[in-house]
């Protein structure tokens, strides 16, 4: 039980891990989209696993949870968004595709060695939830900074927020308090970032980021 | 109760108190609550403390849950602390007293009462700390409370300068000495003083944890070249609170130096004591230079706590280099000379602020060449001022006399150490002591004589009255108390005992049996003084001497003569100034402490425009170690200025690359 426990969990976060890199490699929004509710149904399976294996009922809330706004509510949201204010599809990365998966791939590297160092006497299956974990936050936030548009930048947030979910159900013991809060604070900034989107969209008729910026030096 | 309970107790009320300040500050019945409270609280912790350092037992501590939740706020005091707050309630005491007839002057009390209460309870509260945690807090809030009554007016320019650079030394100091707990902490974070003592640090730390104690207890004390921000700060706040922080605030920042450097820091080591009589004897040649140059009554007086409290830490230097070398007698005589010297410095130059509030609530003016002739006006606040002048000037028989005479004792002793370094320093600093009490001595000649001889050189200095009663009064108290520890300087000596047992594991021999009420700090073979009997002669030959003149001197018929004692015109700029006072020493020192320019500016023959001498005083620290940091600064302010203006991608570039950086750190640290 211990060997499978431990197989299947390993599959699914490096399951995670692999759909960023996709999240990463995408230049379609709809795409992105659709990879990021990929995402979600890998986190959201991953998650319960461990509640099956914790013998944590609590955690099938957190894994419906994570079903339910991030594959469903929260893509299709922006499927709208992307549709009402007619965004143009295609995205532009600020360093090309390959860059960044290499990038990507020394994060996830990276994210391991450190694991292995600070974690290195810690239970097996803990250590490597909480690498996989960290190597998604690490390409959440990559994402945020190699891209230009607004919506991707809200995508790349999103799951960074996943491999933090990640990270909270490998840890044994973790109340659900802390789980609604994190799945709810990432609802708030959605609806900010929805309401922000529609603004500079109506400002700017852009939602590139950079325009933003513009905006400010003007106000300077 | 027990005595460190009452001093909490008195805490809580300082700071119930400093509240209502707060509601009541307009009316006249705020100020009697305020003051009244102040110096009834203060005479309480007096007492308390009082019996506890004379009893001479350790206390126990008090523990409450207070602050970090698992290191708590413990409370103790023990005859170290128990001494420093009778140094601190007294100045107090006093303080308050004179602040109930002074405070009337205020322009804006709701500035100053609510603060106050404030300012004394922080002073308490650093005193009876008896964790490192309780320790810097209440030293922050003591900081901040005086902060703010040194912006208690803040419309003039100066006094926000002031504030500022006081803001941040104060700031300088704390970061200091929580390097110095952090050390003696240790990894296992031992935050309790008793734990500390109970788990010396590696002689590494211990040696690291001394140094910056002595920055920070040196930067809030004023020891040079820590010391710029003081003769800003403390004239600019009201006078009684002036006095308090000369007086009392830099007694807290000795107190935090012995604390740490002689009870917490472990076993000593002599190359230590090396930096301490290096700075203080610096201290007090730059501070006592600086107060004869200068020409604002308060700030003389700022800078001549400087002065002492070099003298004070040069005590300590040689107690601290005795302990090392393992002579405890003369470790003992050289802690009570700075422990004395402390506790004098506290009264006299509380006594001598208070004359300068006098003088200014009397005259509005603080720049000596506009002041003049007082005596006549205020013949009550001169004499009370000529004892404190005489006091600080350590002339026999008071009490400031005894402390630095005690000082100067240890020099004598310095031949018996062991190391050559320390044989050939000592003499040096105490050469520097030497120096630094004649100098003294002619600065308040100048300090005195300039505004309450001569004549009046303005018309505000002219029509000047004497002060209120209460005023009065508190000088009167501080003056008494110069006679008698100058008198009876066995009884202070023996009363510190227990202190000095504490910080250096030894004591005096008992003075108060000597006979006639001498005082002999090694044997009486060797050296020994009565302060009652230099008194008694002083009085009966200044008695004999002044009844022979009146007798047979003035008697005969006089002429004034042509030169008319060198006044023949009538005006009074004819006088000595301050600044021709200073003239012979500002150009014997002039080049080594300060940068002077003088200049004569001289008409050609036929012009009618007078001559002109113009002299530039630079502070030769503030140009070669403040500047060049200052510039430095706002150079590195400038640069990192252009983070404000970043894009979105930009600002989130730079968290993942401090995060990814971290995380390389992480992976890559040995």
């Amino acid at each position: 039980m211990k060997g499978l426990a431990f197989d299947v969990s390993h599959m699914l976060a490096g399951g995670l891990v692999l759909t960023s890199f996709l999240l990463l490699y995408q230049n379609r929004l709809y795409a992105l989209l659709n990879m990021y509710s990929l995402q979600a149904v890998v986190l959201s399976l991953s998650v319960a696993w461990q509640a099956f294996v914790q013998d944590a009922s609590h955690l099938y809330v957190t894994a419906f949870i994570a079903l339910l706004f991030k594959a469903v509510v929260i893509p299709l949201t922006l499927h709208r968004i992307i549709a009402r204010l007619g965004i143009q599809r295609d995205v532009e990365n600020v360093v090309g595709a390959g860059t960044t998966m290499l990038a990507g791939l020394a994060l996830v590297a990276l994210a391991e060695v450190v694991m292995l160092r600070i974690a290195g006497g810690a239970d097996v299956l803990a250590r490597e939830d909480l690498a996989f974990a960290l190597s998604v936050v690490l390409l959440g936030l990559l994402m945020m900074v190699v891209r230009r548009n607004a919506v991707s930048m809200v995508v790349g947030f999103m799951s960074l927020e996943n491999g933090l979910i990640l990270a909270a159900a490998g840890a044994k013991g973790m109340p659900l308090v802390v789980e609604f809060a994190v799945a709810f604070s990432v609802l708030v900034a959605l609806v900010v970032i929805g309401v922000f989107l529609f603004r500079i969209s109506e400002r700017f008729d852009s939602i590139d980021a950079e325009a933003l910026d513009s905006f400010r030096e003007r106000g300077r | 109760m027990t005595a460190v309970a009452l001093c909490l107790a008195a805490v809580a009320t300082l700071l119930a108190l400093a509240l209502a300040g707060g509601f009541v500050a307009a009316t006249s019945f705020g100020r009697a609550l305020v003051y009244g409270g102040t110096l009834a609280l203060s005479l309480l912790v007096l007492l308390v403390a009082g019996d506890a350092l004379l009893v001479g037992a350790a206390g126990e501590t008090l523990m409450l849950p207070l602050g970090l939740p698992w290191v708590g706020a413990r409370f103790h005091v023990d005859p170290l602390s128990a001494f420093f707050l009778v140094v601190v309630s007294l100045a107090a005491a006093a303080a308050s007293l004179y602040a109930l007839g002074y405070g009337r002057h205020e322009r804006d009390p709701g500035r100053v009462l609510p603060f106050f209460p404030a300012f004394l309870a922080g002073m308490i509260l650093v005193l009876v700390a008896a964790d490192a945690y309780t320790f810097l807090l209440s030293w922050e809030f003591m900081s901040l409370a005086s902060w703010a009554l040194v912006m208690a007016h803040h419309r003039e320019e100066q006094n926000a300068r002031a504030a500022y650079v006081y803001l941040v030394m104060a700031s300088f100091g704390t970061l200091a000495l929580l390097v110095a707990f952090a050390l003696l902490a240790g990894p296992d974070g031992h935050y309790a003083f008793a734990a500390m003592r109970a788990a010396p640090p590696a002689a590494g730390a211990a040696t690291l944890a001394f140094l910056a104690a002595l920055v920070g207890a040196g930067s809030k004390a004023g020891l040079a070249p820590l010391h710029v921000w003081l003769p800003l700060a403390h004239p600019a706040a009201p006078s009684h609170v002036s006095a308090m922080m000369s007086g009392a605030m830099t007694k807290v920042a000795v107190y935090a130096f012995i604390r740490i450097a002689f009870d917490l820091a472990g076993s000593p080591d002599w190359r230590l004591a090396i930096p301490l009589l290096i700075v203080g004897a610096a201290s007090g040649i730059i501070g006592v230079l600086q107060a004869l140059m200068d020409n604002d009554l308060k700030r003389v007086l700022a800078y001549s706590t400087i002065e002492n409290i070099g003298l004070v830490f040069v005590g300590l230097g040689f107690a601290y280099a005795f302990r090392a070398a393992g002579f405890p007698a003369a470790a003992a005589l050289a802690m009570t000379a700075a422990l004395l010297h402390a506790f004098n410095h506290a009264v006299f130059k509380s006594l001598l602020f208070f004359g300068a509030g006098a003088v200014l609530s009397a005259t509005g003016e603080r720049r000596l060449d506009k002041l003049g002739g007082l005596l006549n006006r205020m013949p009550a606040t001169g004499l009370f001022m000529l004892v404190g002048a005489a006091a600080i000037s350590a002339l026999p028989p008071l009490n400031g006399f005894v402390s630095e005479w005690m000082i100067l004792q240890s020099v004598l002793l310095s031949p018996s150490f062991p190391q050559w370094t320390l044989k050939i320093l000592a003499p040096a600093v105490g050469a520097g002591v030497a120096l630094t009490a004649a100098l003294a001595a002619a600065c308040f000649v100048r300090a005195f004589g300039i505004p309450f001889l001569g004549r009046p050189r303005s018309e505000a200095a002219e029509r000047a009255g004497e002060v209120d009663r209460f005023s009065l009064a508190a000088m009167a108290v501080l003056a008494a108390l110069c006679l008698v520890a100058g008198l009876f300087p066995g009884q202070a000596i023996d009363a510190l005992a227990a202190a000095t047992d504490l910080a250096v594991g030894a004591h005096m021999p008992s003075q108060s049996s000597m006979p006639w009420l001498s005082i002999a700090p090694v044997a009486a073979s060797r050296s020994s003084y009565n302060g009652l009997l230099v008194g008694v002669f002083i009085l009966m030959s200044a008695t004999t001497a002044s009844t022979i003149i009146h007798r047979f001197a003035s008697g005969a018929v006089r002429r004034a003569p042509a030169w008319d004692c060198g006044f023949p015109d009538s005006s009074p700029s004819t006088q000595y100034s301050g600044e021709s006072f200073s003239q012979p020493i500002r150009r014997v020192f002039g080049r080594i402490a300060f940068v002077v320019e003088e200049r004569i500016d001289m008409p050609r023959p036929g012009e009618t425009r007078p001559a002109r001498l113009e002299l530039r005083l630079g502070d030769r620290i503030w140009n070669t170690l403040y500047r060049p940091l200052i510039v430095a600064v706002e150079r590195a302010a400038v640069q990192l200025n252009r983070l404000q203006f970043l894009t979105i991608r930009q600002y989130l570039g730079v968290v993942f690359g401090a995060l990814v950086a971290l995380l390389v750190v992480l992976a890559t640290w040995p």
